[in-house]
């Protein structure tokens, strides 16, 4: 009934009634792009307020607005988890940080925390995570795997988080393969499964024999499992849906931060700070690596481990960047502000990033 | 299979949910009644179409289960604005909304599932035909649908005694209802229809278009069902033009992309619907045509004894 109510944008009311008998629990509100039926991103982040709850039993209580679009609406719906008695907000994609930055503005006496942005204020943490590092793991592998050399990418949109992804995806690949190329579509949406499907289509119809995406649903997952090909799964693990396609997938690991966070906030030490945790932080985990020869497996885990353990920076040059001009010299690693801000291409990419 | 084979294929797959809601909706409108709750009944469809398929494996019980979902949830609607005589567009509204809120609630335990296809239909040697053998013979049985739909309510509107009278009910209800035609028994039909259509197209999208239950999978396509409707100024034909049309560029746009055309992205995916309306405004330019083809009664409540 709960869900029900939401969908018909009647949650505040909801929430209000709720409120009145909890009064020494911590009330935390989550803001979710899509639903958490989408067994991608959102899925994962409702995983981590799942073990929040769990871990934290009846010092918390959550509640949830699902599929709320980035922009003016996004502004209305933080009001409202505010309002609400919510102590400590999570806003859980990019296109909130506005948003989230002006609601926080009226409300000094709540927590804000926002996912993969960049803009921070007292009570506005920003809590980010190096998907990247699996991206390029899973770019070594799509050079080994790959016949024709060349891998199809499905991304949401041109902002950093995705462009540091497809960069990562393409040095991985390269340094199997230095001649590897990638193919990027744009879906202009994170969540839209007919669309997803039909930008995975038009890339094995291109050609490519290796599809992994930055959308969050697991269509593109089902067309290569039918075309016979292989892909990656994208924020939770999807082998369900390609038994013989999935290749491995990066799992977002929401759960310790989110029980972290509250936990600050009962305890009175919750800061504002600006993180940017990794597989060394176990945020970022990999899916079981499947449908690939051992020693791609070996390659794989060996990458993985070098990663978590910091031996292995995925930006590290010599780098050159799409139009040719030197990025990162011989040894020369990129800092995060430039990783947070990425918004050019490395060389290899078949693609030209929309600005 | 050749690549313009391919993208043929995929274009029928993207078309087909919008030429079948669109369909239903048209009958709808013919009638004099304007139902703003497709996408609802689409994805009520959709889920009602996964889970029948899921619990008993077979992709035809599920569409079936999709139809009679979608007609059953079409129903709500016609007891609220043709018994009660509701706002119809507050009503449609809030229709979806209600659709996509309880498909979420009894789709929950789906997600995740791998999903029931529906087979496509093969028949030697025609379905090997090059170029069009797989899009003529050799595609899945609701595109097979949708094309006969188009054939059949074209034929029932403008070739029948009862595609006459629902056409006199959506323009004249008052005069209608003098000479005795029920008029409320027409639209609540109609309406039920309508339903059943967007109910099918929903099943297109979960055992078809991608085999699986999410909420919200529907993504906005019944309202570009119901867009089509009005930009195809009511005819059936120009219904498929513009269905097809949209799906095209859908397509296409991705293909450039991923050759790596410099076209920005944005622009790209906002292009199907540019495309769409600025050819079917086009060919709706015939103001006099435009005007014969509107419903005069749409969106007007109907009390019989006012």
């Amino acid at each position: 009934m709960k869900k029900l109510l939401m969908a018909l944008s009647m949650a505040a009311s909801f929430a209000v009634t709720g409120a009145a008998h909890a009064e020494e629990k911590l009330k935390v509100g989550f803001i979710y792009i899509g639903p958490p039926g989408d067994f991608g991103w959102t899925y994962q982040h409702d995983q981590g307020r799942k073990e929040m709850e769990k871990a934290l039993g009846d010092k918390v209580e959550t509640t949830f607005l699902e599929s709320v679009p980035e922009g003016a609406d996004a502004e209305r719906s933080i009001e409202r988890l505010a309002r609400a008695g919510n102590k400590l907000i999570f806003t859980t994609s990019f296109g909130y940080m506005d948003a989230t930055i002006k609601v926080a503005q009226k409300f000094p006496n709540v927590k804000f925390e926002h996912a993969t942005g960049y803009k921070t204020a007292d009570n506005v943490a920003v809590y980010n995570s190096r998907f990247y590092e699996g991206r390029y793991v899973q770019g070594v592998i799509a050079a080994k795997m790959s016949k024709v050399g060349v891998a199809g990418y499905i991304g949401s949109f041109p902002i950093p988080e995705v462009v540091q992804g497809i960069n990562s995806f393409m040095l991985g690949a390269q340094s199997v393969n230095p001649n590897f190329k990638v193919k990027v579509i744009w879906a202009n949406s994170w969540f839209d499964p007919g669309k997803e499907a039909d930008a995975a289509k038009a890339l094995v119809d291109q050609g490519v024999d290796i599809i992994t995406q930055h959308t969050d649903s697991t269509a593109p997952m089902q067309v290569a499992a039918e075309r016979k090909i292989k892909a990656f799964g994208q924020a939770s693990d999807m082998i369900k849906f390609g038994p013989e396609t999935q290749l491995t997938s990066i799992v977002d690991n929401w759960g310790p931060y989110y029980i972290e966070r509250a936990k600050a906030v009962i305890d009175g030490t919750w800061k504002t700070h600006n993180v940017f945790h990794g597989m060394h932080e176990n945020l970022v985990v990999m899916a079981p690596y499947t449908n690939m020869p051992d020693d791609v497996k070996k390659l794989a885990e060996e990458t993985q481990a070098k990663i978590a353990s910091g031996a292995l920076k995925p930006f590290t040059g010599p780098v050159k960047k799409q139009d040719g001009s030197e990025w990162l010299k011989a040894g020369e690693t990129a800092d995060d502000k430039t990783i947070l801000s990425m918004n050019f291409y490395v060389a290899g990419v078949d693609d030209k990033l929309p600005q | 299979m050749g690549m313009f084979e391919a993208i043929l294929l995929t274009v029928a797959t993207a078309a087909t949910p919008l030429l079948i809601a669109a369909m239903g909706e048209l009958v709808v409108e013919r009638s004099g009644v304007l139902n703003l709750g497709v996408e609802g009944m689409m994805i009520m469809g959709a889920v009602a179409g996964f889970g029948v398929a899921q619990v008993t494996g077979s992709a035809w019980l599920g569409m079936f289960a999709a139809i009679l979902a979608g007609a059953a949830f079409s129903l709500l609607f016609g007891f609220l604005t043709l018994t009660l005589v509701t706002n119809q567009v507050a009503t449609g509204l809030a229709l979806t909304l209600l659709g996509l809120g309880a498909s979420a609630m009894i789709g929950e335990s789906f997600v995740g599932l791998p999903g029931v296809r529906m087979q496509s239909l093969y028949i030697p040697v025609l379905t090997d035909l090059p170029v069009v053998g797989k899009f003529l013979f050799g595609q899945d049985p609701i595109f097979y649908i949708s094309i006969l739909l188009t054939i059949g309510v074209t034929w029932f509107l403008f070739r029948t005694r009862a595609g006459l009278t629902l056409r006199a009910v959506g323009d004249n209800h008052t005069s209608a209802h003098a000479l005795g035609v029920p008029v409320v028994r027409v639209r609540y039909l109609a309406v039920m229809f309508g339903g059943a259509c967007a109910g099918l197209a929903g099943a297109q999208l979960s055992l078809v278009y991608v085999p699986q239950w999410v909420e919200n999978m529907t993504s906005g396509r019944g309202w570009i069902a119901l867009a089509l409707v009005v930009f195809a100024s009511w005819r059936p034909w120009r219904i498929l033009a513009g269905a097809y049309l949209f799906g095209a560029v859908t397509i296409g746009q991705l293909h450039a992309q991923a050759l790596g055309i410099g076209i920005p992205s944005q622009f790209m995916s906002s292009l199907p619907y540019l495309a769409t309306i600025v050819v079917l405004v086009l060919i709706s330019r015939n103001k006099r045509l435009t005007l014969m083809n509107t419903p005069t009664s749409l969106g007007k409540p109907f009390v019989p004894d006012r």
